[in-house]
């Protein structure tokens, strides 16, 4: 801890610290949205709507994609959803730490309760037991401070620029590797490694189920996996 | 589709969106979980994320769902270096260094 700046001690400020990094993974897939909206011609106003409203990168494509194919509106919001599903088990994951916050920081954590968010206090939140409840939301405010605003302005750059984006840049990567980056640094027991082997496979196994769902069947499996290796070792 | 039908899309998806992160912060709040239930959601994030990516990275939309040598090199290096690193901005400059190697070739 000594050699961190004195500025970057209080939990706001190690959060702004912990979050402003993340741009350079926000930019690209925010971008990616932007110019694949754009191209299947949704005016700038509902390409915003989707990253302010939304905010969750990949049920936004999901959507996007789905509507382009012409698949009927509610197929398209159930099957965008399903993806957002995991969002169910963030929140309750962070329950023990924030739960008795205020309501409405806790109503303004959910609206930013996000895969960056959650990744990066989840695992500083484990590091720091001795951080109030106040702390935490602090925490969790100065990492949303650079992600939040980064993800909206990388949505409309993506959206105005779009047809600039070089061919050979194979955006489409972004968002892949935006999430196997986080994965990375949660494989910390053989029970995290066990749960996000079965998650992959299972992925894949039941990639064939509509709607997304074979992603959540694949996360139950997983979770299953992680809490079962946990409590035999 | 209608102006209207897409708002109303991005509508509907943004509440619901909205209640699946509000739904145990917002409404459990502070009342205590079971060890049971906390002993699997230790886990979310390792359960969810490797899968969401999986399918995208095997079949990539891109090469027409054909397996594709850059992309799997790269996730398996961006994941490599994670791991190892601890550090996921590392594991991000890594993987995007892989597939701009690739597209250099």
């Amino acid at each position: 801890m000594q050699a961190v700046p004195s500025v970057f001690r209080s939990p706001f400020r190690k959060g702004l610290a912990a979050g402003f990094p993340f741009i350079v993974i926000i930019v690209p897939f925010g971008a990616l949205f932007g110019v694949l909206a754009a191209e299947i011609g949704l005016p700038i106003a509902q390409i915003m709507g989707f990253s302010v409203l939304v905010i969750a990168g990949a049920s936004q494509f999901t959507a996007v994609q789905l509507m382009a194919d012409g698949v009927p509106a509610v197929v398209v919001v159930l099957s965008a959803l399903a993806v957002n599903l995991r969002m169910v088990m963030y929140s309750a994951a962070m329950v023990p730490h924030l739960g008795s916050a205020p309501l409405w920081q806790r109503a303004i954590v959910s609206y930013l309760l996000v895969d960056q968010t959650y990744a990066i206090s989840a695992e500083v939140f484990e590091e720091e037991p001795a951080w109030s409840v106040a702390d935490k939301v602090a925490f969790f405010a100065g990492v949303a401070v650079p992600v939040f605003p980064g993800w909206v302005g990388a949505t409309w750059a993506g959206a105005v620029l779009g047809a600039q984006v070089p061919e050979g840049w194979q955006l489409d990567f972004a968002m892949p590797l935006a999430f196997l980056a986080l994965v990375g640094p949660m494989l910390k027991t053989r029970a995290h490694v066990a749960a996000a082997f079965v998650s992959v496979v299972a992925a894949l196994l039941f990639a064939w189920v509509p709607w997304n769902l074979g992603l959540i069947i694949a996360a139950c499996l997983a979770l299953l996996t992680g809490a079962e290796v946990e409590r035999r070792s | 589709m209608s102006t209207a039908g897409v708002w109303g899309i991005i509508a509907a998806l943004g509440v619901l969106t909205y209640l699946t992160r509000f739904v145990f912060i917002g409404i459990v709040g502070d009342r205590p979980l079971p060890p049971w239930l906390l002993r699997h959601l230790r886990y979310t994030g390792v359960a969810v994320l490797p899968g969401l990516v999986a399918p995208l990275v095997v079949w990539p939309e891109a090469t027409g769902g054909t397996p594709d040598a850059a992309r799997l090199l790269a996730a398996a290096v961006a994941l490599g270096v994670g791991a190892w690193r601890r550090d996921v901005i590392l594991a991000v400059v890594a993987g995007g260094l892989v597939m701009a190697g690739f597209s250099l070739l």
